[in-house]
């Protein structure tokens, strides 16, 4: 076995059995621990392959592309499906199985209070989404890149609202599949767009035609950018990005998996992947560098004001996929695409740490919780690991591939998002460490005081999960701090040290703020009040978006509707009224007496005499 | 005599028999009335087939006039079965065709 398509093949097909397995034997799919054991196990066969994928694509330097035709024209088929496996989406496809695998064991603990059947159903979903991730990730071309696309939204909305009974959870799920849905309608257009524009949706055959320079450049600004619109909804970049803090409704395994580590980053991949056909269109890049680089400040802001542990950690994702397609709008996509890997790791970590301690806890208020430490010393290591690694503290995973985003940015020539990076850098330290002071080192809440002996450790199922990534995160730092990976541009000697400082001095506000209670919290706010009044309201963009819907659509359906009601169903009343009015009266004419029908045929044959004889 | 003396004769007998189809309530006039609007169409048969010199029409007529016995007959029985089960001869009464 030397081709890397082939264990990649396998890994994309393990999930899709399990899923139709679990869709088509319902017994089985009640029955839920069952159901969670066969999805368990193909996911790790998925990781296994994946792993064998990775290993035959590092081997040799090229790529393997296996398609089968799918929809046939003339000249040759107009659409393929298959697998495209090379070095970057090997490696994505690790990531993805890894994640999916380890949520779904994690899962196992966090769910261990649902129904058999509301469990089955969830891994069904599970199962669905680690097929359509996967098919995602190694998509030939952007007609099945765009069916997975609209795949893992699916199990996005469906997962999102797990718990349908909840209200909020019903809603967010609605909000999420809109707001990306709206965004996805740009990319639809942009593919067939791009299709009318060079006539392949292939990828290697554009790549063949962007290296070629045979792309007539009028018009594809627009193209890309329509593409841009659809990966900027999935990937959560301004203004779309309203709808992932609202996901967090759904369960925290998934929001781990879907909402941090994979389908969010589904945006980035597809810029990574394209990025030759971006390249020729710098206007596009510059919007896209500019736009990531606000997101990353927006969110970070907003990030600081959440008491919600996962709204913080849903900001905190927003930011950092802003810090993504900053790197690949200054032309440098792998130093995005790195990010994106570590990023995985590590923010599945924070999110499953925080699902463990929302799971021993009960609230996601991290004012009901503090003191955490002390009872729960696993999960605080591991969420301390987490959070080391997304703040940038060296030896940790995020460290480099944050750096290398803030170089490749001034690289790029972009001095402005980088100053809004590094100061988003500076945030992300100070509101990761609010939540850690507040949760693991503060002083207990009264809140849970009273039941403090039930806060324990998670159970094996939740911590060994966790361990994994925590060491993975580690590890994959420590691997950087030696080796590093070649770079596409000069870094700077001073941007280390700078990254550093920036990093340590966010830490060191949050302790001085949270932990030492030096500077009070209350003055802080109120010497930031306009922005903190600003923050709470989400920058009225939810409010933006809800005029948009309740004011524009909703009245111009208003107005629609009164134009069917009173106009399109009017004329047509009256036409039934006057078509009832007349058969009342000509209801008199049939007597039922044979005499008068008698009459009429003798005036029939009168008018029938008349009407041959007309002199003409 | 010409023809249109004959034809004349008709006309009226039609006119007359049509009259009495339209105004007679009672149903054994009407069917008087529609005896004598057959037979005004026998009288142009004969007339046109003795001035035309062509026997078809005599033919028809023989045809006719027993088919009019069984019509009549017919009528008759109609009318009897109507009165046993309505108690009338009226043909105003008997409005069932009425949809």
């Amino acid at each position: 076995m030397t081709d890397p398509a082939q264990p990649a093949l396998l890994a994309l097909l393990l999930p899709a059995c399990a899923f139709l397995i679990l869709a088509v034997v319902a017994p089985l799919r009640r029955r839920g621990r069952l159901a969670a054991g066969l999805s368990v196990l193909f996911s790790a066969g998925a990781l296994v392959a994946a792993i064998a994928a990775l290993r035959l694509t590092a081997g040799s330097d090229g790529f393997s592309e296996w398609l089968w035709a799918w929809i046939p024209a003339e000249a040759g088929p107009l659409a393929s499906v298959g697998v495209l496996a090379d070095g970057d989406s090997a490696i994505m496809l690790v990531l993805v199985a890894l994640v999916s695998f380890l949520v779904q064991v994690y899962s196992l603990g966090y769910l261990s209070d649902e129904s058999m059947p509301a469990l089955g159903r969830y891994y069904a979903y599970q199962s669905l989404f680690a097929f359509s991730m996967m098919g995602l990730v190694l998509a030939p071309n952007f007609v099945q890149l765009f069916i997975c696309w609209e795949l893992v939204g699916l199990c996005s909305y469906l997962l999102i609202g797990y718990w349908y009974t909840r209200p909020e959870a019903a809603r967010a799920a609605v909000k999420a599949f809109w707001i990306t849905k709206a965004a996805d309608v740009g990319m639809l257009v942009g593919i067939v767009l791009l299709w009318r524009h060079t006539g392949t949706f292939d990828f290697l055959e554009l790549l063949q035609m962007a290296d070629g320079r045979v792309i007539p450049l009028a018009g594809l600004g627009v193209i890309t950018f329509c593409i841009y619109l659809g990966a900027s909804g999935k990937s959560a970049q301004f203004p779309f990005h309203i709808w992932l803090p609202d996901a967090m409704e759904g369960p925290t395994p998934v929001s781990a998996l879907i909402h941090a580590a994979t389908m969010v980053t589904a945006g980035v991949y597809l810029l990574t992947r394209t990025v030759w056909l971006f390249r020729l269109t710098p206007d596009v890049m510059q919007i896209i560098a500019w736009n990531g680089a606000f997101t990353a400040l927006l969110a970070a802001v907003l990030a600081c004001v959440q008491t919600d542990i996962k709204r913080v950690l849903a900001y905190s994702t927003v930011s950092q996929l802003g810090y993504m397609m900053a790197a690949i709008g200054a032309g440098f996509a792998s130093a995005g695409f790195l990010h994106l890997l570590t990023h995985g790791i590590f923010k599945a970590l924070l999110f499953l740490g925080a699902g463990a301690v929302i799971h021993a806890v009960g609230t996601n208020d991290i004012f009901r919780m503090g003191g955490l430490a002390r009872k729960m010393p696993q999960t605080a290591i591991v969420f301390l690991v987490g959070t080391m690694s997304l703040t940038g503290v060296p030896f940790f995973a995020g460290f480099f591939s944050k750096e290398e985003i803030l170089g490749a940015v001034l690289a790029g020539g972009f001095p402005g998002p980088f100053a809004m990076l590094l100061l988003g850098a500076f945030l992300t330290a100070f509101y990761m460490f609010r939540v850690v002071f507040i949760t693991f080192f503060g002083t207990p809440a009264a809140t849970h005081g009273a039941d403090a002996h039930h806060v324990h450790d998670a159970p094996p199922f939740m911590a060994l999960p966790l361990w994994i990534l925590a060491l993975l995160s580690v590890g994959i730092g420590t691997l950087f701090a030696f080796w590093h990976p070649k770079e596409e541009f000069e870094t700077l000697g001073w941007l280390t040290p700078t990254a550093i400082v920036v990093a340590f001095a966010g830490i060191a506000l949050a302790y001085l703020v949270y932990q030492r209670r030096a500077i009070s919290a209350d003055a802080l706010a109120r010497a930031f009040a306009p922005i903190r009044a600003a923050a709470l309201r989400r920058f009225w963009i939810d409010d933006v978006f809800s005029f948009i819907y309740r004011g524009l659509m909703l009245g111009l359906a208003k107005v629609v509707g009164w134009v069917d009601r009173y106009f399109v169903d009017g004329i047509l009343n009256v036409l039934s009224a006057w078509t009832l009015t007349a058969g009342d009266s000509l209801r008199r004419l049939q007597s039922g007496r044979a005499q008068d029908y008698v009459y009429g045929i003798a005036l029939g044959v009168l008018l029938l005499l008349v009407w041959v004889r007309w002199p003409r | 005599m010409p023809l249109y003396a004959y034809l004349t004769l008709a006309a009226l007998l039609f006119a007359i028999g049509f009259f009495g189809v339209v105004t007679r309530r009672n149903t054994i006039g009407i069917l008087l009335g529609i005896e004598l609007m057959l037979n005004a169409v026998n009288i142009n048969l004969v007339a046109f087939a003795r001035f035309n010199a062509d026997i078809v029409g005599m033919v028809f007529t023989a045809f006719t006039i027993p088919i009019t016995v069984a019509e009549v007959a017919l009528g008759l029985a109609i009318v009897i079965l109507m009165f046993r089960m309505r108690r009338t001869a009226i043909a105003d009464h008997l409005d069932i065709l009425k949809g």
